[in-house]
């Protein structure tokens, strides 16, 4: 109650001194008036008070406590001693009874109490004082920091003034209690009852009651007839870590299949590793540009390797793959050609692998983002989306349900769309002069959107209601979403060149349009948040469930934030920015990865058999989870200073100086996630490992009878 | 819904609303841009080394950190004296059979833009400096190394281009160090990346958002912290923040008879239309006529320059120097 108080009385005058600040500067103008250090400065006065006032209330209690104690009556209390006697004590009082006989009579000392207000009223006015710091100072971060580090020992000085005032309260207490007990025990000697002794043995009779533990089982031997004892075990662990549900085995699948499927999940983990690697070293080159100058190496040709390798290597490679899954499961059918998804593979691996190739040698396209690889090389996806469309259309054509999956739609439309995309892109016929650019933006951004979006909450739409062991929660929802995002999505991608020499139409167009990505986002968002209403429990006992979790919260967020970016001011403040950069990674990474990775490990256990140990599986989300925060977060805020720095017409360097300590954030947390790639890699050997056979030896000697006897 | 139990209908509804739609947003824009757009009379395609550099511009992927693209908003003043506009890219075409069309505009800024790098920075022997090791010149900065478009070479001939970079960046390196081919192709691009000014008489697109402030600072632009501004934006690059310069390279501003001397005529020359009379230096650009300084802003930096780094010249007024910026425009055109 008080806490909630004082969180609010902390929010009321956090609220004040912002407008104060806002007032006195202007908005853009943040370096001088840190909002931020004084949002700080107030939680921590806010912390130091609650903290004082916990230990105060421990005083208090302490304090209320001893008062009561010292009001009762001796009788009262004497009384009430007796009554809650043991059952050791009793038989050491009876015994001493029989052999003693003596009297006396108690007194008690009071007082105290001056001494505690005293020491109460002074911490409360010290506490007083430190909330009411001179206002006019408040602005100065310095003073602010400097105040902060002043009140930290302030704090640890007065909690270790009122636990010492309360060990000195508790002897001296302690000592009164002392006395007590020796009048106790005379009085208790005193006594002369009969009655009191034979209550008193009863109660020891009761008191030394068991139960003899067999009150519901007999004596007898177990008969165990349905097997139920021989399954318990009696190994009991300590658990350092959270109990997650196992997987439930599900019907296995073809062998053919399995394997086609665990061959596109290998392959794409194997370029998340690689891809990740390259994207962190190309982080590194931020904060250390000499780190070598090998022109295959170098930081311009690099950057295009990474994006694209983890575009089509791990994202297209991973989402394909549980789409292998999922387009047959909600089907209810088998995949048309195993053989076509093969093929497929073998496509997209050769196309990541000649489009590194390529763009290290310093062959690329020409500088469109995203469409780096040349034609030849991008035809050889084309391909293979081709035979994949064909693949999944054939199986929903011979599906054994009525309706089509919500998943497929989403699915089936990706895949046609990034057909149309791809040819639109690549196609001669519309892109010379400023054409290019029109094109690229609708590109690099359907690319994104149409391809890896649209596609994962497709799978998200099997995934979760699956997991969650429930139905979606309206599929009219799902439709609204569907077609709000094909009729919203494709028209903004030239919100990526707002302010550019595009027509200024095409600019309102996109602008207009990102402002109607709220319907589908949230629409998508309500869809699967609701689906989990009322299953929360379920999300922290289950080690897949986490991860799309994440994915849906993403989704969520990085989308408005994309409407957000696409206003004209925020254009003003992050275009070209390193907020983009963060941008793109927390949708990306926080959205696309996080769903193939809780995909993967729901179906690779049903497709081997094998669970992966749930503690690393935890490690890996937790790394990624953190790293991704630390890698988006210092760079949002890093862009931000960067865009207002260029706004004021700061010399352009000062903003690369500026961003050092950003720069080196987003390689710490670059670093947790490329650690987490490799946890996911151990994780996916470990599901996909060959087992070597357990010796079941009873099995084995039933063969050996079987053997021996000729059956 | 019928629709949700027919794949075939569903597929092809959905294909051909973003069919249509991507024809309304993206293919139908394309195109009409290329129909009405032409380029401006005196923009010319590039040809020769310049052709080179920007195809070594596109390999080396120098679009990650560099856009090619001036928006219409008062930020982006520093970076061009007008908005972009379509005409600016017309005459860009696919640039061969593998590749397609390349206006390079970019999306990330890790670096300044392009646009108009040719009149900011068309020095050379700095831009050779600033490939072979970036932070020889700037030493913040962070852009890649270029080493491998240089080589060295013991006994340059005549026709090699030398580079005269600090002995510390040439670490295990002997010889002189020479600029290959692709550098100076690289640099001819550079140099060749001008705005191309409009027409006369049309009417030049206005940058929106304008800082409020802007107006105050600019009819006091003779102030101290001007004049540091301009140094920094348009000359610390090659004579350096300590205003040393760099050895073999860019000379030294600190005690230079010129800034601290009487001959005011010779250094308001040498500011608006370069300087190329000492061998053992670098050629220094018409860095004051490409910027289109005004007295005010050369006056600036004359005051920066001869009261910092221990210089101790006299201060001149803006009109001094318009007199004699006027005088030097007589002369040059009287040349002509």
């Amino acid at each position: 109650m008080k806490l909630r108080l004082i969180i609010t009385t902390i929010l009321i005058f956090y609220g004040s001194t912002l407008l104060n600040a806002q007032e006195a500067n202007n908005m853009i103008h943040l370096e001088n008036s840190p909002p931020t250090a004084t949002f700080i400065f107030i939680l921590f006065i806010g912390l130091f008070l609650a903290i004082i006032w916990h230990f105060l209330r421990k005083f208090k209690i302490q304090v209320s406590l001893e008062k009561k104690w010292g009001k009762e009556t001796t009788a009262q209390r004497f009384s009430s001693y007796i009554s809650s006697l043991n059952s050791n004590q009793i038989t050491e009082y009876l015994k001493v009874k029989r052999l003693l006989r003596s009297k006396n009579k108690p007194d008690i000392n009071k007082g105290m109490s001056t001494i505690i207000l005293i020491l109460f009223s002074s911490l409360t006015l010290s506490a007083q004082n430190n909330t009411n710091p001179e206002k006019g100072l408040f602005g100065q971060g310095g003073i602010i920091i400097t105040l902060i580090l002043i009140l930290i020992p302030v704090l640890l000085g007065s909690i270790f003034a009122i636990v010492k005032a309360i060990n000195a309260f508790k002897i001296y207490n302690n000592q009164n209690k002392l006395q007590d007990s020796k009048q106790f025990a005379e009085n208790l000697i005193a006594i002369e009852d009969e009655e009191l002794e034979s209550t008193l043995l009863k109660r020891k009779a009761a008191l030394d009651y068991t139960l003899s533990n067999y009150e519901l089982s007999g004596k007898n031997k177990a008969e165990d007839t349905i097997g139920i004892i021989q399954n318990a075990s009696p190994d009991h662990q300590v658990h350092f870590t959270a109990q997650k549900k196992k997987a439930i085995p599900r019907p296995s699948l073809d062998k053919d299949i399995t394997k086609l499927i665990l061959w596109y999940l290998g392959c794409a983990a194997f370029w998340l590793v690689l891809g990740g690697t390259i994207g962190e070293y190309v982080g590194i080159k931020f904060v250390s540009p000499d780190a070598d100058h090998i022109s295959w190496l170098s930081f311009g040709r690099l950057r295009p390797v990474h994006t694209n390798m983890v575009f089509w290597g791990w994202a297209s490679l991973g989402i394909i793959g549980l789409g292998y899954y999922v387009v047959p499961t909600v089907s209810n059918a088998k995949i048309h050609n195993i053989k076509w998804g093969w093929n497929a593979l073998w496509l997209i691996n050769a196309m990541v692998i000649f489009g590194t190739i390529s763009l290290m040698a310093g062959i690329n396209n020409g500088g469109g983002e995203f469409r780096e690889y040349i034609w030849p090389i991008m035809a050889l996806f084309a391909v293979a989306l081709i035979l994949t469309l064909l693949n999944f259309l054939k199986t929903v054509a011979k599906r054994t349900t009525k309706e089509i999956y919500i998943s497929n739609w989403y699915i089936i439309s990706s895949i046609i769309f990034t057909i149309i995309i791809a040819l639109t892109a690549y196609l001669p016929f519309w892109q010379n002069g400023i054409s290019e650019t029109i094109i690229q933006g609708y590109y690099m951004h359907s690319g994104v959107g149409m391809w890896f979006t649209l596609y994962t909450l497709g799978l998200l739409y099997y995934f979760i209601p699956q997991q969650l062991n429930r139905p979606i929660y309206a599929y009219s929802l799902g439709i609204l979403a569907f077609w709000t995002q094909i009729l919203f999505y494709t028209i903004i991608g030239t919100h990526h060149f707002v302010f550019s020499a595009i027509p200024w139409w095409l600019q309102t167009v996109a602008i207009v349009g990102s402002g109607g990505m709220i319907i589908p986002v949230v629409a998508a968002t309500i869809n699967y948040f609701f689906t989990f209403k009322g299953q929360w429990k379920k999300v922290s006992n289950s080690y897949t469930l986490p991860f799309f979790f994440v994915a849906v919260m993403y989704y969520f967020i990085v989308s408005m934030q994309g409407t957000a970016e696409a206003f004209k001011f925020t254009n003003l403040l992050w275009h070209f920015t390193d907020f983009t950069v963060g941008h793109s990674h927390l949708g990306f990474y926080g959205i696309i990865t996080f769903a193939i990775w809780g995909g993967t490990y729901t179906i690779v256990p049903r497709l081997t058999g094998i669970e992966p140990q749930h503690h690393i599986v935890g490690a890996h989300f937790w790394l990624a989870f953190i790293g991704l925060l630390f890698y988006a977060i210092p760079l949002s805020i890093g862009g931000t200073l960067k865009g207002m720095m260029w706004m004021e017409g700061k010399p352009f360097i000062d903003s690369v100086v500026m961003m050092f300590d950003y720069w080196l954030w987003r390689a710490i947390g670059g670093s947790l996630m490329f650690l987490a790639h490799f946890v996911f890699a151990y994780n996916f050997y470990k599901m996909t490992r060959k087992p070597i056979a357990e010796i079941d030896i009873k099995e084995e000697a039933i063969k050996h009878l079987k053997s021996i006897t000729g059956n | 819904m019928n629709i949700f139990n027919n794949h075939k209908k569903l597929y092809t509804t959905a294909g051909a609303l973003f069919l249509g739609l991507t024809f309304f947003t993206a293919i139908m824009p394309a195109l009409q841009n290329q129909k009405n757009t032409a380029p401006l009379p005196e923009s010319k395609p590039l040809s020769g080394d310049a052709l080179a550099g920007k195809m070594i511009y596109i390999s080396e992927g120098c679009v990650a950190c560099h856009s090619q693209q001036v928006r219409n908003v008062d930020m982006d003043k520093v970076f061009g004296s007008r908005p972009g506009m379509a005409a600016d890219y017309a005459n860009i075409e696919r640039t061969s059979f593998w590749q397609n069309t390349a206006t390079l505009m970019g999306t990330e800024r890790t670096g300044p833009d392009l646009t108009d790098v040719g009149n900011r920075q068309p020095s050379l022997d700095w831009n050779l400096m600033h490939l072979f090791n970036p932070r020889t010149v700037v030493k913040q900065s962070i852009m890649p190394s270029y080493e491998w478009l240089f080589e060295t070479k013991l006994h340059p001939t005549k026709s090699d281009v030398v580079v005269n970079v600090p002995p510390e960046f040439l670490k295990g390196l002997h010889g002189k160090l020479v600029a290959k081919k692709e550098a100076l192709q690289l640099v001819a691009y550079i140099q060749s990346l001008k705005q191309i000014p409009l027409p006369d008489g049309s009417k030049t697109p206005i940058f929106l958002y304008k800082k409020e402030t802007k107006v105050s600072l600019e009819s006091n632009s003779s102030s101290d912290a001007d004049g540091k501004a301009l140094y920094i934006a348009n000359c610390q690059s090659c004579h350096q923040a300590n205003g040393e310069g760099l050895k073999g390279a860019f000379p030294s501003l600190k005690g230079s008879p010129i800034v601290n001397g009487d001959n005011l005529e010779l250094y308001v020359d040498i500011i608006m239309n370069g300087y190329d009379a000492r061998a053992e230096y670098g050629v220094m650009s018409a860095v004051g006529t490409n910027m289109e300084f005004n007295e005010h802003q050369v006056a600036a930096i004359i005051n920066y320059e001869r009261t910092s780094w221990g210089n101790t010249g006299k201060k001149v007024s803006p009109d001094e120097v318009k007199k004699i910026m006027d005088f030097i425009k007589i002369k040059a055109t009287a040349a002509k």
